[in-house]
């Protein structure tokens, strides 16, 4: 296990180094020259020289390369060329904005789409089976932009429920006025298309000798879903939900941009809107390693969850 | 007698038999032939001309309240000038010679319209020829972005699948990387170094969404390689490259084409996300995420028909060419069975 572990964190080293490779190449190589934009309207030579030297845009690549390195783990990327704010501290600060929003749209999506999964599973073929398959694949086809655009007109204007956009600096105002329509709005966008995934994953699962076995002897059906059958989808269904938390530090770009909610993904947004390199730099390259840790944490799950399953 | 037919003629034949892909077909043929047509400036060509009041209403709804329209409770009312105020004008003794020489030259000033077919943006343009315009743009984006992103995923993935070994580590390295970044983060990190335009937008698309194509592609690669025909070409003297593009090409092509049609809808998707960002078509141009843009404010002031006409355009588009794409898998793969 333990051998295993250090193997497979291993192999995620490599992976980092390209990543690192690509967001240094991406934004060193092609990005152009920050000093020009750094100096104002107005450059004068004497202060892009100074500003390119104050960056280490002087130097050679390799030296460049290792500034960057040490950026990635001292967790130090300088301030933002925009607003001057110490990058790291600005993520820290924008994360749990985007996390109280989307936290709650992956828990009440996990919720909702594993009950109603295991619902249409369980009436497989009848009307309610099909409709509610109709209903998702038509869900899904509408893009996600008219969903905000129109939910936020339609609760937000017309009939007034909730504020049209806003934040605050208390948590609780933040969970019971400003984040309800938000998270409503995501739910209606993700809730299709994760149930009609675990949908495929429970009915895989009762085409199994097992099931056939449990009913066989004598178990209701209410005990062949809820037992057996979750049990085994379970497998594929967390994965699939442990794979998507990367996603709630970005929130939702659309979500947090209409909403005007100041998290992670509206700082990528305005952050790219004025070519702050070093913001989207640094979040590129951190989601990157939590998705990376992810993985492998999902790979140890396996093994919790499926004792068939060898980690070698 | 039965004559047997080949794999593409038998596999079109399932398709059209079936009702629902003869539907897509034709509204993607109609969709289709938009684009063509706005393409060489047959219609839509005068979309950026201010043809109407704005918010001219929409025909069928000619008495919807706006301060512009021909039931404006705002009346013009010309304002005279007063002769002291004349006195002072500088440009007085001139009016008359400014007058005669205007008049020499031909001017055509079109009377801006009340009603537009389907009503006209805040700059009084025709929507219906706005939504034209977009659809050809963004649906360009989506086709050019996903041919772009199938032929880089096709490449890499062949080249890992078929040569093995040290390439496809390298490839597989290259696969981790591009994929431990959240694909939308990916793509606006593109788009932050590469700015906007329109083939910007389908660069960025294509070299960021090949990843699902390669893994694919691979995979069938792998199982390919190993086959009885491969062996026998790789015995008859066929080239690696050979073996790889002529031989084995024609037998993976039908995945080809389905994943083709899954990214033209996810990158159609993505366009219009971006361009709503203001990342993606330049403001100067048109796409259908550029008009849902512009309806944020319009459905305050309950001008609803931009918003209907690009939401409209864009479903059917996409549902057609998800469920035609459906169709497709299924024609092309008879073995398969719907789940």
């Amino acid at each position: 296990m333990s051998a295993y572990l250090l193997r497979r964190a291993w192999q995620i080293v490599p992976t980092l180094i390209g990543v690192i490779l690509l967001v240094f190449v991406l934004f060193n190589l092609f990005g152009g020259d920050p000093a020009t934009i750094l100096a104002g309207k107005i450059p004068s030579k004497e202060k892009i020289l100074a500003i390119r030297e104050q960056l280490g845009l002087d130097q050679p690549w390799w030296v460049q390369l290792w500034i960057f390195v040490q950026q990635v783990f001292t967790f130090d990327f300088g301030r933002s060329w925009a607003t001057n704010e110490p990058v790291s501290q600005m993520i820290l600060q924008k994360a749990p904005v985007s996390i109280t929003i989307m936290g709650q749209v992956w828990l009440l999506d996990a919720l909702i789409s594993v009950s109603l999964a295991l619902w249409v599973a369980y009436r497989r073929g009848s009307l309610t089976d099909r409709s509610i398959m109709a209903i998702c694949t038509a869900a899904m086809s509408i893009s996600f932009l008219l969903y905000v655009v129109v939910g936020q007109y339609i609760f937000g204007y017309t009939l007034g429920w909730f504020p049209m956009i806003g934040w605050s600096d208390s948590f609780w105002t933040n969970l019971t006025t400003y984040a309800p329509l938000p998270v409503f709005l995501a739910l209606l966008v993700t809730i299709a298309p994760s149930t009609r995934l675990y949908r495929s994953f429970i009915v895989e699962e009762t085409d199994h000798d097992y099931v056939r076995t449990a009913r066989a002897k004598g178990a209701g059906e209410r005990r062949v879903m809820l037992v057996h059958v979750l049990r085994n989808a379970a497998i594929p269904i967390v994965t699939n939900l442990a794979l998507s938390l990367p996603a709630l530090f970005i929130g939702s770009f659309l979500i947090e941009k209409i909403f005007a909610i100041p998290g992670l993904g509206r700082e990528v947004i305005l952050a790219v809107d004025r070519s702050d390199f070093p913001v989207i730099k640094a979040i590129t390259v951190y989601l990157g390693m939590l998705t990376m840790l992810v993985n492998l944490s999902v790979d140890l799950l396996y093994q919790r969850l499926d004792p068939r399953v060898q980690l070698k | 007698m039965d004559r047997s037919h080949g794999y593409w003629y038998s596999a079109g034949q399932r398709l059209w038999r079936d009702k629902l892909a003869r539907v897509c077909i034709v509204i993607l043929g109609f969709y289709l032939l938009m684009v063509v047509a706005a393409a060489l400036g047959l219609v839509a060509k005068n979309w950026n001309e201010e043809v109407g009041v704005s918010y001219a209403n929409p025909s069928f709804v000619p008495d919807y309240p706006n301060p512009q329209g021909s039931n404006s409770l705002v009346k013009a009312e010309p304002l005279g000038v007063d002769p002291a105020a004349r006195a002072v004008d500088p440009l007085a003794p001139y009016y008359a010679e400014i007058e005669r020489r205007a008049a020499q030259y031909e001017r055509v000033t079109p009377e801006p319209r009340w009603t537009l077919p389907f009503g006209g943006d805040k700059w009084g343009r025709d929507v219906v020829a706005k939504t034209i315009k977009a659809g050809q743009i963004s649906i360009t984006v989506g086709v050019g972005a996903a041919i772009l992103a199938v032929i880089v995923g096709l490449l890499l993935g062949a080249t890992a699948g078929f040569t093995g070994g040290r390439v496809d580590s390298v490839l597989e390295w290259f696969y981790n990387v591009f994929t431990s970044i959240p694909y939308i983060l990916l793509v606006l990190a593109f788009a932050a170094v590469f700015g906007r335009g329109i083939s910007t937008v389908i660069l960025v698309l294509g070299f960021t969404g090949w990843t699902a194509t390669y893994r694919l592609i691979r995979s069938e690669y792998i199982k390919q390689r190993d086959l009885e025909y491969v062996q026998a070409a790789d015995a008859v003297g066929a080239s690696a490259l050979r073996r790889m593009f002529v031989h084995i090409l024609p037998n993976v092509s039908h995945l080809i084409l389905v994943q083709l049609s899954q990214l033209v809808v996810e990158f159609i998707k993505a366009e219009v996300i971006l361009s709503f960002l203001g990342f993606g078509v330049p403001t100067d141009l048109v796409s259908w995420g550029i008009q849902i843009n512009e309806v944020l404010a319009e459905l305050v002031l309950g001008k609803w028909w931009q918003l209907t006409a690009a939401a409209v355009a864009m479903s059917v588009f996409v549902v057609a060419f998800g469920l035609f794409t459906d169709v497709l898998r299924d024609a092309l793969d008879p073995k398969a069975s719907r789940k």
